[in-house]
């Protein structure tokens, strides 16, 4: 009797101070949760914006402009035209200091390098070896010429971009450094030092350019850079890098060779030169996604601290529990 | 053997009265055997007439296999193959070998290998089991009759229609054989039908008097006889045939026929002819195949599957379309491709040629979608489920040794979606022991032991109590009136318990009766008779047990032995039988006359002359059928012991009211020589005038007093079935006992109690099947009625049929009518049902209420019904294996029942279930990016994840902790589950795996699908990712959204478990390691074997932050939904599970124990049986008395010493 009492009175009081307690700990782990993360993400996201907004990019859209105006009605004759001269001189004004390095890019649309057929149409042991010099079974209709076999064979490489840009500032030439634009591993590992150019772009059809067959594949980093291929119909691929600063307000004249051929799926080329941060080029999305993101919990920290405050539950209350709350319960 | 030829020279038939004189009865003529239906001719002792057609019959080899070596292989595959899913990937597999494959033929054909190979070695292992048991049986040996008078043994298996053979005591019958004569002189013999019916009682069967000179083997040299008779059929209890011997032709009845698989007790040798052999006999005509079983989840599972192939039917044809439209109209543009010089596959110039192809791959490309791992890994976890199961040291039964089993692991989830329960009685509730605990002896109540009923409902009602009193003392001590409620009801202490007495069927204790002290009570000579109906009426047999020098007594029933073990244990030893007496000490009691004991009379009489000559008749029998009998002044103790009987049955106690009366030696001789008269007579009038004569002499009877035998409860039975009742589970009885036997169980079990109302359906005698149905349509419509009609709320109703009546109840027209009847009453007893019709209930209420039924037996009377549930288990106990064999997981006890359902059922449901749920969440997220990149691809079936990435997802990289999940996973802890055994309904509820649940999981995993895709690729798809200022290629992104999925998948799992272990953690972080080490290692092989990806970790993406900003932004944004909504859910509407793992997270179980036991007790469902149930009755009822008591005394503080 004693000890039922004992225990009966001290369960009380142990249940009312654990319900003060809980009262302070109630919902912390949710609530905390999402602070913490909002916390943590807003200042994420702040920061990588302003790590993009520090990146300054020009984008020029060329493959219009760039077609004499007698052809505009039938671009795709003017671009197959091999007689037809395909420069073009295009204005660039920079918007604000470009600190070297200034990367240079160019820019398809709608081209599908993801396509499997063109994925697939490849040899990558090819690259790598003189030895696999006849490892072309994946690279149809591309594979060989009467001479032998295409190196580098394959649509991806009879494809290569082709189009070239040359840089002046106030008629003074602006160097165009083309090294260091591919992987270290792709030049390193994957296109051999000692494999060179063979029957490349000597069939009927001529796809982009053509290869300097002295220069070994290891040297051709145009070419590593544009079998890199891009997961998306809209890319970007470096050109070069132009390796000191550009002033505000100075105007770049680019000569354009407009050789590549996009007008007949209508794709768009552009120019891009564009600065970087350590979150790469221009990318506003992740930073504004991150306080999106880092918003929304904080948004639901106050949400549930407010339903909280409205319809409050005590944590592990057993009023809560089915039996208790259903009116079919049992009786007792 | 000497006891056997000592009892021989007994004739026992001449001892009774009924039983024994009705084959003579029949002997009007044969039955008219003519027509379909009775074709079967066996020719007695001449095998060889059964070589050849027409009289070849199936030879007495059984098999209970499924497969044999041949079939095994089609029919096994032809199983695996029926699942869909595994079709598909069959089809896949066979698809991989062609170019159209976008994976490599290796990583379709394997898992698929895995998984058929798997199912099909447990498939071939089960099957092996049973061969080996089967070979067991058929190789026994029998004697049977070679040539010329000599027996000789042979295999059971070769045993042959007509043979004659000779079956030894203690052996089982090998077929279904006509009985033609025993060691004994009358040609009876004793069988027991345990392996049909479940009965441990003996049978007596009886030899046709023209065939009792063939008890030798000589006498079989020239025997020829000739059996026409039914064909195979599987009633047990009906047997229609001729036997043309000697030129005369006699009619057999069930009573001559010894059923294969009973054993024969009691009885030296008996000699047969083989009527049925192997399948045709009785026994393995009331075999049901064993269906292959497949729980309730699985089967949604297939829902499923078909769901998602829908879905990717819908996606690769929205692909192939796609293709198709881009090849025609886009194709020809995309000089970059050639499309001049393409083959079939990408020619624009074919484009439905091309967008078929494309169909087959994007069908294998979306693959993905159908997690042929879960099938692995179902599999695995289920093993290990099983396991633990297995391991559980709380189901061993320390005992017997055996420990709980899960023989078919497939159906471990099913194990907590249990709705009904239907149980054998005789060795699964009872241990088939009948214990002497109480009597009443002129009006006086004897007996101070409890029955176990008794006990667990007053523990019951003390914790009850105990709850009152706190809540009381807290509630400034309200008035309350436990006090009373405690002096009537609680009246036993505990520690009686422990010097309980040893001796096998006696558990009585009272100091008043014991040792002689009863020649001190006030009514010694009616107590001195009440022990000597104990000893002289019965038909009971005593053995001298030679090691201790007491007797023990072989009887039809055990409620007999136990009599005569109390007797014995009061002084009143019978030890010797004669064929005209009966010896108690040494006192003789001649034996006059037997009326023996039959379902109809429920009484049995016997009239003794004593030592003195007088002549007493002695009466034992139902209550209502010996107090309608009375004397005017034999009725002096009606009113009391009225009350006792009320009381024992309460407490779940057999009984039976003992009476007397002297007779006058002319009164007796005048009845004599009438009953002698009638027993002489010949003719169809002969039973009535026997019955009548019998109930003259069973008149004016004087009561003595009462008797209450416990059919002793196996352990725990009574909390068991109280906890699983409170779980919310039906529990059904389906018995071959007695209508009566099973009443009682039911009391003891507390499936029935005082106040309840019971639905006694009937069958009437009439001849007319038409008139029976209909008058049993009747009644079952008048107890809906009333059911309806019921305004009480807490009003009971108990339905018990027997197995007869069932026979019409379970036919097509009437069946649903019975189902709706039944499940509308809180507990259902079954009466004399055989194997088939317990099968056919459990099918019933299977497919007729939708829910999970679960059958539990131990005998192989309930071989069907365990085959026949969606659940069986078998009881490992004593008697024989083939429940066990025939059962997808064995108990030692059925107390254990109550955790293999609360503990292991819920856990393995939940797990199942969030496991399944979890999967097709993952392959959805997974798979869906697979499409939304087609999209940017032209439709062209190119993935832009790595093979090696895709073929680790499901193999490495989300396996391990999905698996831990399923194993591992626990909501609550086992005790909880114990404790709130409400958190069960749960599973039958099925809150975990409904279409709401599945459905949510897949919205989650086609949003976490777009947040993984379109926030990498808008990240990704121009802009330089590095600040060396490289764009990302298809490796990079693609290694980065994947990067994206394994964390996304597996903290969405992190959230989803609740209980974590170091194994856990181990699992789901190690399973984000080993990615990240997998992409290292990968980078790092050679070019030629890694491609693309080739150093893509080291040298691109671990050195641009932008990498782990998306890892971390996609992540997180992928797990909020959910996180806000479980977060949302616990909060405002938590579960169960939810604020218990609360309570016990604050410890506040510890801190508030008051609210803990008060949570405890009301945590069941509304429950109407079980004895909590019982005690909320009584509490109510004595409330009710109170109420009208007007409350005046002050209360006491709540003591209570003991």
């Amino acid at each position: 009797m004693d000890t039922n009492g004992a225990t009966t009175s001290s369960a009380a009081g142990g249940g009312s101070t654990s319900k003060s307690s809980s009262k302070k700990h109630s919902r912390k782990p949710v609530i905390s949760t999402f602070t913490i993360i909002g916390i943590i993400f807003i200042p994420l996201g702040l920061v990588s914006l302003s790590a993009s907004e520090k990146v300054v990019e020009i984008v020029d859209r060329y493959d219009e402009s760039c077609v004499p105006s007698d052809y505009s009605n039938d671009k795709l004759k003017f671009i197959q035209n091999p007689s037809i001269n395909k420069s073009c001189v295009r204005t660039l004004t920079v918007p604000k200091l470009m600190k070297s390095p200034v990367f240079i890019y160019y820019q398809l649309d709608n081209y599908y390098q993801n396509h499997r057929r063109y994925v697939k149409s490849r040899s990558d042991k090819q690259l790598r070896s003189v030895s696999d010099e006849k490892s072309t079974k994946d690279c149809s209709p591309e594979d060989k010429t009467v001479d032998g076999p295409i190196v580098p064979c394959g649509l991806v490489a009879w494809s290569l971009f082709n189009d070239t840009y040359v840089f002046s500032v106030n008629s003074k030439t602006i160097e165009v450094n083309k090294h260091d634009i591919a992987w270290k591993s792709d030049k390193e590992h994957k296109f051999g030092s000692n494999v060179y150019p063979k029957n490349f772009q000597s069939g009927g059809l001529i796809g982009g350019a053509k290869l300097n067959s002295s220069v070994p594949l290891s040297k051709q980093e145009d070419l590593m850079v544009w079998m890199r291929t891009a997961a998306l119909p809209t890319f970007r691929k470096l050109y070069g890098k132009i390796e000191q600063d550009l002033q505000a307000n100075e105007k770049i004249q680019v000569v354009i060779q407009n050789n590549y051929n996009t007008y007949s799926f209508s794709g768009k080329k552009k120019l891009v030169l564009s600065t970087t941060s350590w979150i790469g080029g221009k990318n506003d999305f992740l930073g504004i996604a991150y306080i999106i993101v880092g918003g929304l919990c904080l948004f639901l920290a106050v949400c549930f601290i407010l339903l909280y405050v409205i319809k409050p539950r005590p944590l592990g209350d057993p009023s809560y529990l089915s039996w208790n709350r259903s009116p079919a319960g049992h009786p007792n | 053997m000497t006891r056997g030829r000592i009892r021989a020279r007994l004739r026992l038939s001449h001892l009774y009265t009924f039983a024994c004189t009705r084959p003579e009865a029949t002997e009007e003529g044969p039955h008219s055997i003519e027509g379909p239906g009775y074709s079967r001719i066996v020719h007695c002792n001449q095998p060889l007439m059964h070589k050849k057609k027409p009289f070849k019959y199936r030879s007495n080899y059984i098999s209970t296999t499924k497969y044999n070596f041949f079939t095994f292989l089609p029919k096994a595959l032809y199983e695996q193959f029926h699942r869909v899913a595994n079709l598909y990937f069959l089809a896949a597999a066979i698809v991989s070998v062609t170019p159209l494959s976008p994976f490599s033929a290796v990583s379709m054909i394997a898992p698929l290998v895995f998984v058929v190979g798997l199912s099909m070695a447990k498939e071939a292992l089960e099957d092996w089991r049973r061969f080996m048991q089967d070979i067991k049986v058929n190789s026994r040996k029998v004697k049977f009759h070679k040539e010329e008078g000599v027996f000789d043994y042979k295999s059971w298996k070769k045993l042959q229609v007509g043979d004659v053979v000779k079956v030894e005591k203690d052996q089982f019958f090998p077929a279904d054989l006509l009985l033609l004569s025993s060691s004994y002189e009358d040609g009876i013999c004793y069988v027991e039908t345990m392996n049909l019916d479940g009965e441990t009682n003996l049978k007596v069967k009886r030899a046709l008097e023209v065939t009792l000179p063939l008890d030798e083997d000589a006498s079989f040299k020239n025997f020829t006889g000739k059996i026409k008779c039914e064909d195979p059929n599987p009633s047990l209890y009906t047997f229609i045939g001729n036997f043309e011997y000697d030129h005369e032709i006699y009619a057999l009845d069930p009573s001559q026929i010894l059923l294969r698989d009973s054993k024969l007790r009691n009885t030296a040798f008996v000699y047969g002819v083989v009527i049925f052999t192997g399948h045709d006999s009785k026994v393995m005509q009331n075999a049901t195949k064993s269906p292959s079983k497949r729980s309730r989840i699985e089967r949604k599972m297939d829902y499923i599957i078909y769901v998602l192939f829908s879905l990717l039917l819908v996606i690769s044809l929205v692909s192939s379309i796609g293709f198709a439209v881009k090849t025609k109209f886009d194709m020809p543009d995309w000089w970059y491709l050639q499309p001049q010089n393409t083959d079939d596959y990408y020619d624009p110039r074919k484009p439905v040629l091309s967008g078929v192809t494309h169909l087959i791959t994007a069908l294998m490309l979306y693959g993905y979608l159908i997690p042929i791992s879960l099938y692995v890994s179902i599999e695995v976890v289920k093993v290990l489920q099983a396991t633990f199961i297995n391991q559980d040291i709380q189901m061993y039964d320390e005992e017997t040794g055996n420990p709980a089993q899960a023989r078919t692991s497939n159906l471990n989830e099913e194990l907590g979606q249990v709705d009904t329960i239907l149980s054998d009685k005789t060795g699964t509730l009872t241990c088939n022991q009948m214990d002497f605990l109480k009597c009443s002896i002129a009006g006086t109540a004897y007996g101070m032991s409890s029955s176990e009923v008794e006990l667990a409902a007053a523990q019951q009602m003390a914790s009850d109590l105990e709850d009152q009193d706190v809540e009381r003392s807290t509630d400034f001590r309200q008035k309350g009136k436990q006090q009373e409620i405690e002096l009537e009801t609680v009246v036993i202490s505990e520690d009686e318990m422990v010097h309980k007495s040893p001796i096998k069927g006696f558990s009585f204790e009272d100091s008043r009766v014991m040792e002689g002290n009863w020649l001190n009570e006030p009514n010694a000579d009616v107590i001195m008779l009440f022990f000597r109906i104990l000893a002289i009426c019965h038909t009971a047999v005593p053995e001298l047990n030679e090691e201790t020098g007491s007797y023990t007594y072989e009887s039809e029933s055990p409620d007999e032995a136990a009599f005569l073990v109390a007797a014995r244990e009061f002084g009143f030893e019978f030890c010797k039988r004669t064929q005209s007496s009966v010896f108690v000490r040494e006192r003789e009691f001649k034996l006059l006359n037997m009326l023996e004991f039959t379902s109809k009379r429920k009484r049995m009489t016997v009239i003794v002359r004593d030592e003195d000559g007088q002549i007493l008749v002695l009466c034992k029998g139902a209550d209502s059928i010996i107090f309608d009998r009375l004397s005017k002044n034999g009725r002096l103790y009606e009113e009391d012991t009225t009350r006792h009987l009320n009381e024992y049955g309460e407490a779940g106690l057999r009984t039976l009211a003992l009476a007397y009366k002297r007779l006058g030696e002319s009164e007796y001789s005048a009845w004599n020589n009438e009953f002698q008269e009638a027993k002489t007579t010949i003719g169809p009038d002969r039973d009535l005038m026997l019955e009548n004569i019998a109930e003259m002499m069973e008149r004016d009877l004087i009561l003595v007093g009462a008797t209450a035998v416990e059919d002793k409860l196996q352990k725990g039975v009574p909390q068991c079935i109280d906890k699983l009742a409170q779980a919310g589970l039906k529990i059904w009885v389906l018995t071959g006992d007695k209508v009566e036997t099973a009443i009682n169980i039911g009391y003891a079990c507390s499936l029935l109690r005082q106040g309840m109302k019971q639905i006694c359906i009937t069958e009437i005698s009439s001849d007319a099947k038409e008139v029976v149905k209909e008058n049993i349509l009747l009644q079952m419509t008048n107890a809906s009625q009333m059911i309806k009609l019921e305004r009480e709320p807490h009003a009971a109703f108990a339905l018990i049929i027997d197995g007869k009546t069932l026979a019409y109840a379970l036919e097509d027209d009437v069946k649903q009518q019975f189902l709706v009847l039944a499940v509308q009453c809180a507990s259902v007893i079954c009466c004399r049902v055989s194997p088939k019709q317990k099968a056919l209930v459990t099918r019933l209420v299977k497919e007729g209420t939708g829910k999970t039924t679960l059958a539990i037996g131990d005998g192989a009377n309930d071989v069907g019904m365990i085959k026949e549930a969606d659940i069986g288990v078998g009881i490992s106990g004593v008697e024989g294996m083939q429940a066990v064999m025939a059962s997808d997981f064995s108990i030692a006890q059925f107390r254990f029942l109550e955790r293999l359902l609360v503990v292991h059922g819920h856990w393995c449901y939940k797990r199942i279930a969030q496991m399944v749920c979890y999967f097709f969440y993952k392959n959805i997220a997974f798979g869906l990016t697979l499409f939304y990149f087609e999209a940017f691809a032209g439709f062209s079936g190119q993935s832009i994840y790595d093979d090696w990435y895709m073929l680790l997802f499901n193999v490495l990289l989300t396996s391990l902790p999905v698996i831990s999940l399923g194993v591992f996973e626990q909501d609550v802890s086992s005790e909880v589950c114990l404790q709130f055994p409400a958190v069960y309904q749960q599973g039958p509820k099925n809150l975990f795996f409904d279409w709401y649940k599945i459905l949510g999981w897949m919205g989650n995993g086609l949003y976490s699908s777009l947040i993984i895709f379109f926030l990498n690729i808008i990240i990704f798809y121009d802009q330089a990712f590095r600040e060396e200022g490289q764009t990302a290629s298809m490796p990079a992104l693609g290694t980065t959204m994947f990067t994206c999925i394994i964390w996304a998948l597996n903290c969405q799992i992190a959230f989803t478990m609740s209980h974590f272990t170091w194994i856990q953690h181990l699992f789901i972080w190690g399973s984000i390691a080993t990615w990240y080490l997998f992409l290292f290692v990968y980078g790092r092989l050679s070019p030629s074997i890694s491609g693309n990806a080739y150093q893509i970790l080291v040298e691109a993406l671990a050195p641009a932050p932008i990498y782990w900003l998306a890892t971390l932004l996609v992540t997180i944004a992928c797990n909020l939904p959910y996180l806000a909504h479980i977060s949302y859910q616990r909060c405002f509407h938590p579960l169960d599970h939810h604020i218990i793992q609360e309570i016990k997270y604050y410890k506040k179980d510890v801190e508030d124990q008051r609210m803990w036991t008060r949570e405890r007790s009301r945590a069941r469902e509304r429950t109407m049986i079980g004895f909590s149930a019982r005690v909320d009755a009584k509490i109510r009822q004595l409330k009710g008395k109170l109420q009208r008591k007007q409350p005046s005394s002050e209360i006491h503080s709540p003591a209570r010493s003991s």
